[in-house]
């Protein structure tokens, strides 16, 4: 198939129809708007489900009885629209079934606006919900990879009849690129074994709920969540490399920080500075284990991103303080230009902070000093 | 090879439109492209831009601070983007809506009459195509012919008559703003090597033939 100009936002839609989505609920919010009207027409032309809720709250709600039939179904959203599904989201994943949720980040907290922010990170990957339970978040950074994950999510959430979560900025939403679509798959319905889909009076009635009532039995549940999580961690990481055979400095960011991070890294080694980057695809489950590898043989991490510093916990987690993890971001829905991840590589390449020093703290020092 | 072309104006003159069919041209053309608008509430009047990138490799950034190329469709954003352009870079600013002349003597500012250009060829909406036009005599990586492929190929059905005018559009701007080009005296290039360096040390850089007195 030939490649087309695609919009972040259409392409995610699009590919989601040829994913064999079989119902969509939504309701608008900019900056995804545009995922809810390209499904609102294209949903009814091959006889499938679009419903506008009357919110957010019942948008996930049918998501998740829908999900309960075992067919494939999704949501979209930005921040605070994804903020209100929260309850519908743990409660999907306390019943395990599979569902599908896109949040096109924008600038918060509260109203906040509708610029590219990635300041939902802690929410997405973290919890947001209550309860215990780990959703599979992929965080793509271009419109390609956009469609190329928007079809792994399906396939994700059914295989592990998990919450599967695409976090995108504003940026890659609203941003047109020559991406290809994959073929168009026929819509197929699993023969789940614990789909409510009508008994027919051919078998057991079952039941679908996220009630347990007695705690052994949630405590069983909740380590089955578990079990199935450590799969996803050993099975599901993907991340994405540039220049890092010889690097060492490690610049890791995910999403749009990522990809103006690949600008500075570019401009750093005509230079002749060894820098690289390494630029998480699935921030749930974590690049943990090629982070860990690296910290024993780069001299120091900055993580960009655009929020203060939400993976970069998760990085220091994998670095174990083996080497000082610096830290540059931009917040409120600026995104950062190469020039400013630039000049933090040059400062670096001179004198890195020390390892057991606060990257927030020396971060924030820099900034009230420029 | 990286380009980075901002375009800004009036919401309402083709500013997005315009961006879109150099990133279908160079799509086309076998190069990697990114577009991305601006889409805050001046999407409802007021003043819009989108910045497209062009490069033979995968694109970093889609945004940029100091852009090589710009084009001004109005005064607001004349006034707003000429001070951003990187030194030795090309402003083509739509004459018929600006009021004074350029306050940089390091970037090279085409002044081209869009409107009163595109109104002789009878239709007023072809402004952004005279820019664009305007535009590619800084742009040697995309031809005028590789402007008119994309637009045949990716203009509605319903809008295919309009192409002859289109492409007399593009031709018009290309041709005045040569003409401006031809009166750019060597002296006002100051800085040649920063110029050097944005537009010929690269591969694939270098300004179209018709510019070489300028340098």
């Amino acid at each position: 198939m030939p490649k087309e100009l695609w919009k972040g936002n259409e392409a995610i839609a699009e590919a989601a129809v040829r994913a064999g989505l079989e119902a969509y609920f939504g309701y608008p919010i900019t900056p995804q708007t545009e995922i809810l009207e390209y499904l609102s027409r294209r949903m009814p032309e091959l006889g499938r489900a679009f419903v506008q809720a009357e919110s957010e709250l019942g948008a996930i709600n049918m998501v998740y009885g829908a999900a309960c039939t075992g067919v494939r179904v999704m949501s979209s959203s930005s921040s605070p629209g994804v903020s209100l599904m929260m309850e519908g989201i743990s409660y999907i994943a306390g019943t395990e079934v599979p569902a599908v949720l896109v949040n096109v980040m924008r600038g918060g907290p509260g109203l906040g606006n509708i610029a590219p922010a990635q300041a939902d990170y802690n929410q997405a990957v973290h919890g947001g919900g209550h309860g215990d339970y780990q959703p599979i978040v992929l965080a793509p950074a271009s419109v390609q990879e956009a469609i190329d994950l928007m079809v792994l999510s399906f396939d994700l959430a059914e295989k592990y009849r998990s919450v599967c979560m695409m976090i995108l900025d504003g940026c890659v939403g609203q941003m047109m690129e020559p991406a290809q679509m994959p073929e168009m798959r026929p819509v197929h319905r699993e023969n789940w074994d614990w789909a409510t889909n009508g008994k027919m009076g051919k078998r057991e009635r079952r039941i679908l709920s996220s009630i347990y009532i007695e705690p052994a039995e949630e405590e069983k549940m909740n380590l089955r969540l578990l079990n199935r999580w450590q799969t996803i961690q050993a099975n599901e990481v993907r991340y994405k490399e540039y220049f890092l055979d010889d690097a060492e400095i490690v610049i890791v960011g995910f999403g749009t920080a990522g990809r103006v991070a690949l600008s500075a890294v570019r401009e750093a080694r005509a230079e002749g500075i060894k820098v690289g980057l390494l630029r998480p695809v699935t921030v749930s489950p974590f690049p943990s284990e090629v982070i860990e590898q690296l910290a024993g043989r780069v001299d120091a991490f900055l993580v960009t991103e655009m929020n203060s510093g939400q993976m970069l916990e998760d990085v220091r987690l994998a670095v174990k303080g083996r080497v000082p993890v610096e830290f540059y971001g931009r917040l409120g829905g600026m995104v950062p230009f190469p020039d400013e991840i630039l000049n933090e590589i040059h400062r670096m390449a001179k004198s890195k902070m020390a390892v057991n020093a606060n990257p927030r703290d020396a971060w924030l020092a820099r900034m009230a000093t420029a | 090879m990286q380009k980075e072309i901002i375009i800004a104006g009036f919401g309402g003159q083709g500013v997005l439109f315009g961006g879109q069919v150099l990133a279908y041209a160079a799509m086309d053309t076998g190069k990697d492209v990114t577009w991305i608008p601006s889409y805050g509430p001046e999407m409802r009047g007021g003043t819009a831009n989108c910045t497209v990138v062009i490069a033979d490799h995968e694109i970093g950034s889609p945004l940029v601070k100091n852009p090589p190329l710009a084009i001004a469709l109005n005064l607001p954003s004349f006034d707003k983007y000429e001070p951003m352009l990187a030194s030795g870079g090309t402003l083509i600013v739509n004459q018929s809506m600006v009021d004074h002349s350029a306050q940089r003597s390091d970037i090279h500012t085409i002044f081209v009459p869009c409107n009163e250009i595109a109104e002789e060829i009878g239709d007023k909406k072809l402004m952004n195509m005279v820019a664009i036009g305007a535009m590619l005599t800084a742009l040697p990586e995309i031809k005028i012919e590789d402007v008119e492929k994309a637009l045949e190929a990716h203009l509605p059905a319903r809008h295919k008559h309009l192409l002859p005018k289109n492409y007399e559009a593009l031709k018009r701007g290309f041709e005045h703003a040569q003409k401006e080009w031809d009166k750019v005296p060597c002296e006002q290039v100051q800085n040649g090597t920063l110029f050097e360096e944005l537009c010929l040390n690269e591969p694939g850089h270098g300004l179209h033939s018709s510019l070489s007195p300028i340098l």
